[in-house]
């Protein structure tokens, strides 16, 4: 498929000044995000995720290397501004603060904003509006005042508002990571949901590995490199290299890592509790059975 | 104390003015206090006082709430009072002794003084404050001084940052409420010592709100960037102010009512002395 985003060989350095010296966030970053895909983006803090997410969505361009963002080379020199704002309409973002991205106090006005700055007829609009509030479930909320809401029912707004954009490309840099677990859990069925049926292309930077895990395909940075890049039983299966990177792996492939330790053999990329618990059940059995087979011959 | 918190001092209602265009009662009040300023008999005073009161009893506004509002200004009122009780000449002593003179005119004067300023403070309240929310009232001035933009003045920024600050106030309360929390927590006390000594306790809790205030603000600004916000130009609005036909009824009634002063400082003008 046609990918999306294109970057090639990224790098981005933040200027220092007097007290700081300048900082690296990329090195060198390479990878292709196809239209309709589900990506998640992993990485402990200062691990350059957040620099990456910023370029993606042309706030910051990058020192070095090139950025095609729907076929059009964003670091190319005849790179006009309408066409950074044409790219900008495309991938859009959500961030992790759901009160510092909240423009408007009453939530469907707050919808509308993005859909007012592109200069749509009124009409348009206010149907968008509806259909978007709609899809996260925010349409009796349409009249309150944002402020009231929880922190999830905020980043379902900010959702709905980058929806109501028709965008193809969502990125969301770390949306759950300031929501309690039942809000951040209703934001991860949105996201899939988004992925799923209206085929948007998500982009998830995350530090939660079950969130990860749930994406099609994973990529690891450390020091401002990718330094995996693939499925998450793949990435997941080989959990020496993400210790070694500071990050975790879910805990089912933790436990299961543990139990082949012992010398059971469980399959490493079972996310899902009752699917990990089912394995270790049935790899326990087969190992007794094994065992009672040994002591009978 | 941050739930519940209502912006400005809206009364929430659902009467005809309540449900006014908010451009329409931008003018009409400005109509209104041109009113108030023209009239000069005591005739054009008593259709003002019976005005207002009608609109009084068309928001459904408690009056004791609206009699509220003018406390802050008691102290101004009765000073004014006072001022033209005994410094008004005229014709008709009522009453001397020693120094103090006072006239008949002297006590209209003063009478209608205070009239005229309650009269203000209703009309602003009946019209503005307590029956328009202030996010209407900020669209409703953008779009009346929309015509100003040819004039390069950025009349749409003005009322972005109108739209922000009222949108930011209960979370920057609700932020202060945890800085206080967490400095008291820390030992800061902030509620006993003199002015001096409660001022500086008040630093501790400004630094951390500035600090967060300008943090908030470049993430806004980030965020506002990538919903493609590029100022007034080209944007359009989803919620458009339309005026109805009793929008332009009421606007007509107010242009009656000030015609109806005029006519009756010229041809009722009994006990006319204000100047």
């Amino acid at each position: 498929m046609k990918p999306i985003i294109k970057a090639e060989n990224l790098v981005f350095t933040y200027p220092g000044d007097e007290e700081q010296k300048p900082v690296k966030a990329l090195d060198g970053v390479s990878f292709e995000i196809p239209e309709g895909s589900f990506t998640a983006i992993l990485g402990h803090n200062g691990s350059g995720k957040s620099t990456l997410a910023k370029l993606l969505c042309l706030i910051n361009l990058p020192d070095r290397g090139r950025l095609w963002i729907d076929g059009r080379e964003m670091t190319a020199d005849d790179v006009t501004e309408a066409e950074i704002l044409a790219a900008r309409r495309e991938v859009g973002m959500v961030f992790q603060n759901p009160d510092n991205q909240i423009v408007a106090t009453i939530v469907e006005e707050d919808v509308a904003f993005g859909c007012e700055n592109l200069g749509l007829p009124p009409a348009e609009i206010r149907r968008r509006v509806d259909e978007a509030l709609a899809d996260v479930g925010m349409t009796e909320f349409a009249r309150n005042p944002s402020y009231k809401l929880s922190g999830g029912q905020k980043q379902h707004v900010a959702i709905a508002g980058t929806i109501a954009m028709r965008r193809r490309c969502v990125i969301f840099d770390e949306s759950t990571a300031m929501l309690d677990p039942v809000g951040r859990r209703e934001v991860m069925d949105i996201i899939e949901k988004l992925n799923h049926e209206e085929g948007i292309t998500v982009l998830i930077i995350t530090h939660h590995m079950n969130e990860a895990a749930r994406a099609d395909r994973i990529l690891v940075m450390n020091g401002g490199r990718i330094i995996a890049d693939g499925s998450p039983s793949a990435v997941f299966g080989e959990p020496e290299r993400m210790w070694e990177a500071g990050l975790d792996v879910p805990q089912t492939t933790e436990f299961a890592y543990k139990l082949r330790e012992l010398g059971i053999k469980v399959p490493l990329d079972l996310f899902d509790p009752a699917d990990c618990a089912e394995a270790v059940a049935k790899a326990v059995l087969e190992k007794r059975g094994g065992a009672r087979r040994e002591a009978g011959s | 104390m941050k739930s519940d918190i209502t912006f400005g001092q809206y009364v929430e209602g659902n009467s005809v003015i309540h449900r006014l265009d908010p451009r329409v009662k931008i003018v009409i009040s400005l109509v209104y206090i041109v009113a108030i300023f023209l009239a000069k008999s005591v005739t054009a005073f008593i259709l003002l006082t019976v005005s207002s009161a009608v609109f009084v009893v068309m928001t459904g506004i408690s009056p004791r709430l609206i009699l509220r509002s003018m406390k802050p200004l008691l102290f101004i009122i009765i000073f004014t009072a006072v001022i033209n009780l005994f410094f008004m000449t005229g014709e008709n002593p009522v009453f001397e002794w020693r120094f103090i003179h006072i006239y008949r005119e002297g006590i209209i004067n003063a009478c209608l003084i205070v009239l005229r300023i309650v009269l203000l403070i209703t009309a602003t309240s009946v019209f503005l404050t307590y029956t328009t929310t202030p996010l209407a009232l900020t669209d409703a001035l953008e779009q009346l001084l929309s015509p100003l933009k040819k004039l390069h003045v950025p009349v749409h920024e003005f009322s972005m940052m109108m739209t922000i600050a009222l949108r930011f106030i209960p979370t920057l309360i609700d932020e202060t409420q945890k800085i206080i929390n967490a400095q008291t927590a820390r030992g800061a006390d902030f509620t006993s010592g003199g002015l001096i000594k409660r001022g500086k306790a008040l630093v501790p809790i400004l630094i951390p709100l500035f600090i967060s205030a300008f943090r908030r603000a470049d993430e806004l600004a980030t965020a506002m960037e990538c919903r493609c916000y590029t100022g007034g130009e080209g944007r359009t609005r989803m919620n458009t102010l339309k005026s109805k036909p009793k929008d332009w009824v009421f606007f007509f009634c107010i242009l009656l009512l000030t015609a109806g002063i005029v006519l009756l400082n010229i041809f009722f003008p009994l006990y006319t002395v204000l100047k």
